[in-house]
């Protein structure tokens, strides 16, 4: 429309819209003419729904605004970043990276650790609270037992906690009054001085409820910290631009850091090469000598190490390249993770949830070393943490890990195999006979997909494109030719000449983001850039728990890199590989690039579990998927 | 109804009765139209007769009615609240139950939309139960909304009303009434209360798009939609100053409905054949289109014509509004234009037609989101990327 045209608009009341069942729907003026009938005010609109099972209220007003209850429900969070053993905090960083948005996460897991280096002021976190004190059920004064040891500065880090639960009740402030913000700031200066007394006593470790309070030592030796206490300690409302700081996220892992580098490498059991020639853009990702290294840990199998054998074997086949793609490295890891807490006995004088987030974290950063997590990996890890963090504190050894045995099982067969029949019962929609498809690579949704749809007896053609150097698409033409499906195989260079004949393009996904970019084997936004091109739709099946709430615009910031040399060298054909002996020079440096990113644009539809949504619409699956998460 | 080919009636008449209103050109064009199509008539989809008893054909009935009340509203509410009384005691008679007769009850109202007269059927499915528990309840519902569903595929709105019901039905009875009689009353209740959200949905949508209709602005609409109408009427109402350039909408002729219903509310109504779209374009500020349905991703499935209208609307950087009632919202997502089941329609080209000679006959198609600016919808005024997201709240 035109604006310079249109006359300035009559300033209406703003238009609330209401979804959802709301009461008491008054009735309406009969009277047609124009705006006292807003649409809120008539509010009996036919989509309304009843209320959801779960509480969509997620803030009642803020009650025991210090109770020292609260902090049990944390529990969670301190697990996680500090105690683990092996980690050093840079690798522990670079999973949390990988672990998607700790910042971010709208979930109550970890507060106090994001207190300790960043903390989100996303509205989300009104939720966590009421979810953490609902949880809570640990008397009043749990806040006066700090293990010894720690004294000055637990007490210091708790109140950092405590203040970084005021600053989380902000976005409450509305709701809450002013003498009840009062209280608040009362209740907080109590606790700190409580806290400082009792820091200098030795006083005995409860094991339940502070012993999950303490212990970021990150925090202990960060600078940041200690001048925010001596702030917070004022009581008084944080500067803003401390709270700026505390929004950003906590940085990846960068591995042109090389200090950082170096930490994480005196940690590491994988002893990793760095490849020498590297391009400069991508110096922030990590990239190895590729087959140095397994002979190595293949001969330490049977070294008694902190990993567990099965976690251990499953890292060997990521690092071989044993196991590939989205869901099976997804279901390995989580099958390796529940031999492990089969195995697994609390230590004496620990308590499970804490020691076994630690061990999980560790196996974790052992995987990670073999082979960068994918994105549906960290969902599942973040799955299991939760998981672990949520388990009632009553339960036996033997039933605690029974259970989260079980939820292991459930996420598997509810989120990947489920998921997968769900999604190929959508898709199959949309193939009609006559209809040529055209795939790439080899995704386990779409092949499922194609012999189902195939099973079904629809009349239809499949064009697999293929690139080097993994050649994927191979194995898939097989099992597709196998079953008797008519099949065109070809390479990416030809995707402009396939495509005038393609009707639909199916790709797999590595993850969505949630602005709607799908991230995926390098080469699938050139295909879906061609298709769009042709004008032909592009559907990208992908299982909602690969859905992840970043958002990424490039292919640059986060990205892996696989070995250089296996895009130089054809096998078999000697008298092309010229750069055999040129992999040392200085002025080559071969990138050879995992995943990339494709932009919503050139996307017709992805279909989920959840149904066929258009990519503008992944924000609200993430949105409705992570609730049901936390809540199932 | 549309057997009796509506527009060989009204060409018959042309010469002397429409005279006083803007005479469409087309009108003379074409020559009587003696039957071609008729033969295989029986194929046309059931969603294309109810358009034509509702609103799309000119019809007998219509004209008669255009010529002796000039000054009568057809949308009268009061008519329609008096109707709903009737067809009740129809469902309490001997004869077996049938979903589908009592949708084609409900539906030959002329106010009430398909997707609401698809629910007050499945309601009296409710009232004619004999279950006992809230299980055989749904069961039996689902079964009837199945039916109803079947029975009519083209039809997206009904499709949606029948899902939109089944969704109230499963969310609410199980969790929150104890009482199974109470749940049942509370649900025709609820069903009952969807004949007035059809008008009052209207009602809202015109008073939400009068901000868009400045004085001195010219709409292009397309088809005849009551939605659109009723934004047309409030606007003349509250004495904006606009004119309304009318799409003729061949087979069907809708426009010329729509440009009778205007000339009366002294909007300057010009008919545009349809193929005068992208020449009168560059005059044209807006595009209103109703909509028979809203998918999922936002696109909407209309009369036949609209895709073309807003891809040239587009091209010229004229916004696309569209008005829709929320239970037009419909969990479906088509590709393409052929990924609907297509509703067929007759078509006459008033002269015989050689057999060898296909004819396109369907009804609708699918215009998509790109191409829309945005929707007018009783939830408030939407982009087209936001129904998606309250498509998965309502059903996820």
């Amino acid at each position: 429309m035109d604006p310079g045209r249109r006359p300035p608009r009559t300033v209406s009341d703003p238009k609330v819209r209401q979804v959802g069942f709301f009461a008491a729907p008054e009735p309406i003026s009969s009277s047609p003419p124009v705006s006292d009938i807003s649409p809120s005010g008539n509010s009996l609109s036919p989509v309304m729904i009843p209320p959801p099972r779960h509480s969509s209220d997620p803030r009642p007003p803020l009650f025991p605004p210090a109770s020292p209850g609260r902090r049990d429900s944390l529990t969670p969070s301190d697990l996680f970043p500090a105690s683990s053993p092996t980690a050093s905090s840079s690798y522990a960083d670079a999973e949390f990276a990988f672990s998607p948005g700790r910042a971010l996460r709208t979930n109550s897991v970890r507060p106090a650790a994001a207190a300790v280096t960043t903390s989100s002021s996303l509205p989300g976190r009104g939720f966590d609270l009421t979810a953490a004190v609902k949880a809570s059920g640990v008397p009043a004064f749990g806040l006066m037992k700090i293990p010894s040891g720690f004294s000055e500065k637990v007490g210091n880090a708790s109140v950092e906690v405590e203040n970084e639960q005021a600053s989380n009740s902000k976005p409450l402030k509305e709701k809450t009054t002013k003498a009840e913000r009062r209280a608040l700031q009362e209740a907080q200066r109590a606790a700190k001085a409580a806290a400082k007394a009792e820091g200098n006593a030795p006083s005995v470790v409860n094991a339940t409820a502070a012993a999950v309070n303490v212990k970021p030592p990150k925090a202990t030796k960060t600078p940041t910290v200690a001048a925010s206490e001596k702030k917070g300690g004022g009581g008084s409302e944080r500067p803003i631009e401390k709270e700026r700081k505390k929004e950003v996220p906590p940085p990846r892992m960068q591995y042109d850091d090389t200090s950082r580098v170096e930490k994480a490498k005196r940690r590491s059991v994988v002893k990793q090469t760095e490849a020498r020639n590297r391009v400069e853009l991508f110096r922030h990702l990590p990239q190895y000598e590729h087959g140095t290294q397994l002979p190595d840990l293949e001969s330490r199998f049977f070294q008694l190490d902190p990993v567990h054998p099965a976690v251990y074997k499953v890292g060997l086949q990521y690092l071989a390249g044993d196991i590939s793609g989205g869901n099976a490295r997804c279901i390995a890891m989580l099958q390796a993770f529940q031999k492990a807490i089969k195995d697994y006995s609390i230590p004496p004088e620990k308590n499970l949830g804490r020691d076994l987030t630690a061990k999980i974290s560790s196996y974790v950063s052992f995987l990670i070393e073999c082979r960068p997590l994918s994105i549906s990996m960290g969902n599942a890890i973040r799955f299991l943490k939760s998981r672990i963090a949520k388990l009632p504190l009553t339960l036996l050894e033997s039933e605690a890990k029974a259970a989260l045995k079980s939820d292991i099982e459930q996420f598997i067969s509810e989120k990947i195999i489920l998921a997968d029949k769900v999604i190929v019962n959508h898709a199959v929609t949309k193939i009609r006979d006559g209809d040529v498809l055209l795939t790439y690579g080899s995704s386990s949704a779409v092949e499922m997909l194609l012999l189902h749809a195939h099973e079904l007896g629809r009349q239809f053609r499949v064009v697999v494109v293929d690139s080097r150097p993994k050649l994927e698409g191979q194995r898939l033409l097989r099992r597709l030719v196998g079953k008797g499906i008519s099949c065109t195989y070809t390479h990416i260079n030809a995707a402009s000449y396939i495509m005038h004949e393609v009707t639909r393009v199916f790709l797999g996904a590595s993850s969505v983001l949630s602005n709607g970019v799908v991230y995926s084997r390098v080469g699938t936004a050139s295909v879906a850039m061609v298709a769009h091109a042709f004008r032909v739709p592009v559907l990208v099946c992908c299982e909602a728990y690969k859905f992840h709430e970043r958002v990424q615009l490039d292919s640059i910031c986060s990205n892996e890199l696989g070995d250089p040399d296996v895009i130089s060298k054809v096998p078999g054909r000697e008298e092309i590989n010229c750069l055999n002996n040129q992999s040392n020079c200085d002025n080559l440096q071969p990138l050879n690039l995992i995943y990339d990113a494709l932009p919503s644009d050139y996307i017709s539809m992805i279909i989920t579990d959840y149904g066929m949504v258009p990519p503008t619409s992944v924000p609200v699956i993430v949105r409705e998927y992570r609730r049901e998460q936390l809540w199932m | 109804m549309w057997r009796r080919s509506a527009s060989f009636i009204l060409d018959n008449r042309t010469p002397n009765d429409v005279a006083s209103a803007s005479r469409p050109e087309s009108l003379a064009l074409s020559p009587p139209l003696q039957s071609s199509a008729m033969a295989d008539a029986d194929a046309n989809s059931a969603y294309y007769q109810t358009r034509a008893a509702h609103h799309g054909v000119v019809t007998s009935d219509w004209l008669a009615q255009a010529q002796a009340a000039v000054g009568r509203n057809p949308d009268d509410l009061g008519s329609v609240v008096a109707s709903e009384a009737e067809p009740k005691p129809a469902s309490d008679s001997g004869k077996p139950f049938s979903v589908i007769e009592e949708f084609n009850n409900w539906r030959k109202q002329p106010d009430l939309a398909e997707a609401v007269a698809a629910i007050r059927a499945l309601a009296s499915v409710i009232m004619s139960s004999e279950a006992t528990t809230m299980m055989e309840l749904e069961i039996e519902l689902k079964k009837a909304s199945d039916s109803l569903k079947s029975w009519d595929k083209t039809s997206i709105s009904l499709t949606a009303g029948c899902d939109l019901f089944m969704r109230f039905v499963t969310r609410t009875t199980a969790l929150e009434y104890e009482d199974f009689n109470s749940a049942k009353s509370r649900l025709i209740e609820r069903a009952e209360k969807f004949g007035e959200i059809s008008t009052k949905a209207r009602r809202i949508i015109a008073v939400l798009s009068q901000d868009f209709i400045f004085d001195g602005c010219t709409i292009l609409v397309h088809g005849f939609s009551r939605v659109v109408l009723e934004v047309l009427k409030t606007a003349a109402q509250s004495k904006k100053l606009f004119r309304v350039f009318c799409t003729e909408g061949r087979p069907d002729r809708t426009g010329l409905r729509l440009s009778n219903e205007l000339a009366k509310l002294d909007v300057p109504v010009k008919l545009l054949i349809d193929s005068a779209v992208a020449y009168t374009m560059d005059e044209v500020d807006m595009v209103f289109v109703g909509a028979d349905g809203v998918v999922e991703s936002g696109g909407i499935i209309n009369m036949m014509g609209t895709y073309q209208i807003a891809l040239v609307a587009h091209s010229m950087n004229k916004p696309v509004y569209v008005a829709a009632e929320s239970y037009k919202f419909a969990r479906l997502y088509p590709l393409d234009q052929k990924d609907m089941a297509p509703a067929l329609r007759p078509i006459d080209f008033g002269v015989p037609i050689p057999s060898k000679v296909e004819v396109e006959r369907s009804a609708r198609d699918y215009t998509p989101p790109q191409y829309l600016t945005l929707l007018f919808t009783d939830l408030g005024v939407l982009t087209p990327s936001v129904v998606s997201d309250e498509l998965i709240q309502l059903y996820l």
